[in-house]
């Protein structure tokens, strides 16, 4: 999966034409978003996952903490999911309730990928946005440091920062937030760099108002688009990214539980026919992707209409 | 016998708005060394029926009627014979030299590749004759320059370059959509100046497509005006600036910058092109007319002949027309007429002051 | 172009030692870390660090023994855990293993997702395009970590035509299933690119013009749209490169497999620094190296660059 670096370029161009044009583009972009049935489906799938997280555990027979005695060592046999014994979604290996444990590891999952997402997001775009409206000498060594930044291999980085500092989902969040602003950090500074100019912003300047408050009022707002694209597909990634670290063990740690590592165990005791172990999870992994994709697209789409 | 025939040709276009009838039941000749001017403004349809007639319709476009080059039916016609046709028999230059250009080739390669393609002659040969048409394109120094690559080219060299490729293989007849538009002014006249003399010198026949009426006044024989995908009044160049029988055709004579009129506003035709994707029932000008009718809201108005090699559109008398008699005052400010007083000269001077002037420079110097 | 490549390299060496500094520094830092005493390492360890860096020298010179080392003898310095390894010859063991799968689904995933696009967008809109793009997509939300417990369930556990794990440089069928599951969500991603960006080509006007020249529409697509098409690709094959190294810890987690990624791992668990840091270097330099490949590449495909 992969944020295309020239649609949002093409998208934050477009945005920056809107505001000089006076008109938003948010009004005709609504009505193309709804008329979107992919991004519909995916708006859909995602409210259902919402759900599905908030409520989940009303429904659960078990707590996610509680051993099923009775399935305990005969897992492949009793721990199927059931109806009847209230393990919608069978136990896992150890007999706890998968349904708990999946709706767990949604809440985790969903929540490390939207702070993720946010702190990438919120840094990427004061650091775009500062460079981009200081300018000159500033300018050129903030960009420089972001070019040397994206040689660095982040995930052995990340990987490095928890094995030495200790595994903690604090740990998580800032590690994988910082993983994604820089490419959010360039696009926002070249459409920093093309709003600098307009008459508004001098207006501003002209009146005595201090450049952090320009950059906070005038110039992020006429972001918004863009950054709102560029969250809902990088949720997505935040969310690839700590199921790669929690597959490897490394993420967030037991009690608590999330999809990448229900998906690590449920691969480890497949071949003890517990399916449903690796299924469950995958499936809601699978989707939640999907949804925040096909949303992600559509709102670009619905922002910058183009046949491509 | 007439070299290219276009019987009854539409374009229609299926979009997400809905089907757009970008051409409507076009009928053309254009004969052996001749050149036609089609007119009107952006969305008129002129260059997609040029499109059309090349099968370079995008994808989602149909086009259907009868187009005959040279007593061959070649609309829709399948890849391969179109493919012989095209560049061989029909050449296309197109508006926009920056972009029509392959930006990742050298112009050598662009080039040569039409020759190896359709005359089987090695790359050596190829890169010599392409040099050769760049010289006869007044390129200098072409030897060193077809080495090059688009972008190392001006705006005015690039279409100048567009023209040599399209004439590698001596083609009948050229199709020339806006050639000039994206150009400087000067560099306008040059390359209009350009196209006569090679029209001359290899005998073809040539469709310019315009909006400019100084461009059809210096290098057209016959002129044909099209509006809302239809033709709406065809003529030889001179009655048509001197005596306009179309509204419409007025209105584009009227809003030509005139160096004699000082005080003058410059007159515009009110109102803007109809949206093709929801035709009008009637006449797609009637309402920005200043003549209409009752019946010009309901009805089309067929193509008529009514002199020698002209005919229009129109339902409102052609007496009233060529008076001004006009029925409905637009806009206040807005006039959409010409003066009368200048009907009597063949091609106003001051009609081609501006763009055009390339074909013909002597008739602009009036003080 | 040597100047071209000259600049590049003025801005990737800095970088590059960069990286080494902020390695050692955070791992100065760690807690439990080897240079603080806190934690129990073996004698022979010590004396091996001790010897390599002096670790009663100041922060700075240990720094630039450590700096110098790597620098002038590809040395990365002794294991912090095994008492008679270094650092060198843990990777060197899992190195071509990497580089073999790696090269492998680079290879497969260029090809295959290229190949994918072009088919969607030449016949845009048909059975063809809605087939490439749904294998797209359903590729998408498919990464390495998902792929490889599919692919064994289904060949190894199911139909018992592969090798659940272990490596041979001999025998293909060990490379298979590795190579699938990390070519497959960059398959996807160089698919949806390609697509986009051909249909963005073929819209395009020197196109066009190609066709008025009465090319056939093969000729055309391959010698005036392929290459401008390839662009975008070419600039996302830097990520893909990083992407499928670091994937390669699951690989060999999931495949044993044995290379780089299952050294890292294991120095990981081991808290051995001195490996994990080697490895991130290792991958970097790399990482920098093919960044400067593609930025050549780039600049060799598209004459408006300037060296």
């Amino acid at each position: 999966m992969v944020i295309q670096q020239d649609k949002m370029q093409s998208l934050a161009a477009r945005m920056a034409e809107d505001e000089v044009k006076g008109r938003s583009p948010w009004a005709d972009a609504r009505k193309r978003f709804l008329r979107n049935r992919a991004a519909m489906a995916g708006l859909v799938i995602l409210i259902l996952v919402a759900l599905f997280a908030l409520f989940g555990n009303r429904f659960a027979a078990w707590s996610n903490e509680d051993l099923d005695f009775n399935v305990m060592g005969q897992v492949a046999t009793m721990g199927m999911p059931s109806v009847e014994n209230g393990h919608y979604f069978g136990t896992d290996d150890l007999g706890r309730d998968l349904f708990a444990r999946t709706v767990q590891g949604t809440q985790i999952s969903l929540m490390v990928g939207i702070v993720g997402a946010a702190i990438a997001v919120i840094a990427g775009t004061l650091y775009g946005a500062t460079a981009g409206y200081v300018g000159g000498r500033t300018d050129q060594l903030m960009m420089r440091a972001v070019d040397i930044l994206m040689a660095i291999p982040y995930m052995f980085v990340l990987i490095l920062l928890l094995v030495m500092f200790g595994r903690s989902i604090a740990m998580l969040f800032l590690g994988i937030g910082l993983i994604s602003w820089l490419d959010m950090s360039r696009i926002v500074r070249g459409q920093t760099l093309s709003l600098k100019n307009r008459e508004f912003i001098e207006a501003a300047r002209a009146t005595g108002v201090p450049a952090w408050r320009i950059i906070l009022r005038h110039i992020v707002p006429n972001l918004l688009g863009v950054v709102a694209v560029y969250a809902t597909l990088l949720v997505p990634l935040m969310i690839l990214t700590e199921s790669f670290i929690s597959f490897l063990g490394l993420g967030v740690q037991e009690p608590l539980t999330s999809w990448g590592a229900l998906i690590s165990e449920g691969a480890r005791t497949m071949s003890y026919g517990t399916l449903w172990q690796l299924a469950f999870p995958l499936f809601f992994f699978c989707i939640t992707l999907f949804g925040f994709f096909f949303v992600g697209d559509g709102l670009r789409d619905a922002l910058d209409p183009k046949d491509r | 016998m007439a070299l290219l025939e276009i019987n009854d040709l539409s374009v229609r276009f299926q979009t997400n708005d809905g089907e757009v009838r970008a051409v409507n039941d076009v009928n053309l000749t254009v004969d052996p060394g001749e050149t036609l001017g089609v007119v009107g403004e952006s969305g008129s349809g002129k260059s997609q029926l040029s499109f059309a007639l090349m099968g370079l319709l995008a994808r989602n476009g149909r086009a259907s009627g009868s187009v005959r080059f040279d007593g061959q039916e070649i609309l829709n016609a399948p890849p391969k014979l179109m493919n012989r046709i095209r560049a061989e028999k029909i050449a296309m230059i197109f508006q926009d030299p920056m972009t029509s250009l392959n930006p990742y080739m050298r112009v050598a390669d662009q080039m040569a590749e039409v020759l190896t393609l359709h005359k089987g002659m090695t790359k050596r040969e190829a890169v010599a004759e392409a040099v050769r048409m760049l010289d006869a394109v007044k390129i200098p120094d072409a030897q060193g320059r077809v080495r090059l690559y688009p972008h190392e080219f001006s705006g005015g060299m690039r279409q100048r370059v567009m023209i040599a490729m399209a004439l590698l293989c001596k083609p009948r007849l050229l199709i020339a959509d806006e050639p000039t538009t994206a150009l400087d002014v000067t560099v306008q006249a040059q390359i209009m100046q350009l196209l006569a003399d090679l029209q001359r010198e290899f005998g073809m026949a040539m469709i310019l497509i315009t909006h400019d009426m100084g461009v059809v006044a210096g290098s057209c024989e016959r002129v044909v005006v099209m509006y809302g995908g239809r033709i709406r009044e065809r003529a030889p160049v001179g009655p048509l600036f001197s005596a306009p029988a179309h509204p419409y055709t007025q209105g584009l004579l009227a809003a030509i910058p005139r160096v004699d009129h000082q005080g003058d506003e410059l007159a515009a035709i009110p109102g803007s092109p109809p949206n093709m994707t929801r035709p009008p029932a009637g006449c797609a000008f009637e309402p920005r007319c200043p003549y209409r009718r009752a019946e010009c809201a309901t009805r089309e108005p067929a193509l008529d002949g009514f002199d020698e090699g002209r005919a229009r559109a129109c339902f409102a008398p052609l007496q009233d027309v060529l008076a001004h008699r006009e029925t409905v005052h637009l806009a206040e400010d807005e006039a959409a007429i010409a003066s009368p007083d200048e009907q009597d000269e063949a091609i106003p001077a001051a009609a081609i002051a501006g763009a055009g002037v390339a074909g013909t420079p002597s008739t602009v110097d009036k003080p | 172009m040597f100047a071209f490549v000259m600049r590049r390299l003025a801005v990737a060496i800095p970088t590059l030692l960069l990286l080494i500094i902020f390695s050692f520094i955070l791992m100065h830092l760690a807690p439990g870390g080897p240079f603080s005493q806190e934690r129990e390492l073996p004698a022979q360890v010590l004396a091996n660090l001790n010897e390599k860096y002096g670790l009663n020298d100041p922060l700075w010179k240990q720094i630039w023994n450590y700096l110098t080392g790597i620098v002038l003898h590809f040395d990365f310095g002794p294991s912090f855990v095994y008492p008679d390894r270094t650092v060198n010859e843990l990777i060197a063991s899992g190195f071509p293993v990497t580089l073999t799968y790696g090269t492998l689904s680079f290879i497969v995933a260029i090809l295959a997702g290229v190949s994918l696009g072009v088919i969607a967008a030449i016949w845009h809109n048909s059975w063809l395009d809605y087939l490439a793009v749904g294998i797209s997509i359903g590729a998408q939300v498919l990464p390495n970590f998902v792929m490889a417990p599919i692919l064994v369930l289904v060949f190894t556990l199911w139909y018992r035509l592969l090798p659940g794990g272990g490596w041979s440089f001999t025998d293909p069928t060990f490379w298979i299933m590795p190579v699938i599951a990390l070519a497959t969500s960059y398959m996807a991603s160089i698919a949806r690119i390609t697509r986009s960006s051909m249909l963005e080509v073929l819209g395009s006007n020197h196109i066009r013009t190609a066709r008025a020249k009465g090319m056939p529409e093969h000729r055309v697509i391959i010698r005036h749209a392929l290459k401008p098409a390839m662009l975008p690709v070419i600039s996302y094959l830097g990520p893909v490169f990083v992407s499928m190294i670091t994937g390669s810890v699951v690989i060999d987690i999931y495949f044993s497999t044995g290379g780089i990624g299952k050294a890292f791992v294991d120095s990981a668990l081991n808290r051995d620094y001195a490996v994990m840091m080697g490895v991130t270097i290792l991958v970097g330099a790399l990482t920098i190296l093919f960044n400067l490949i593609v930025d050549i590449l780039y600049a060799w495909i598209d004459p408006k660059i300037r060296y």
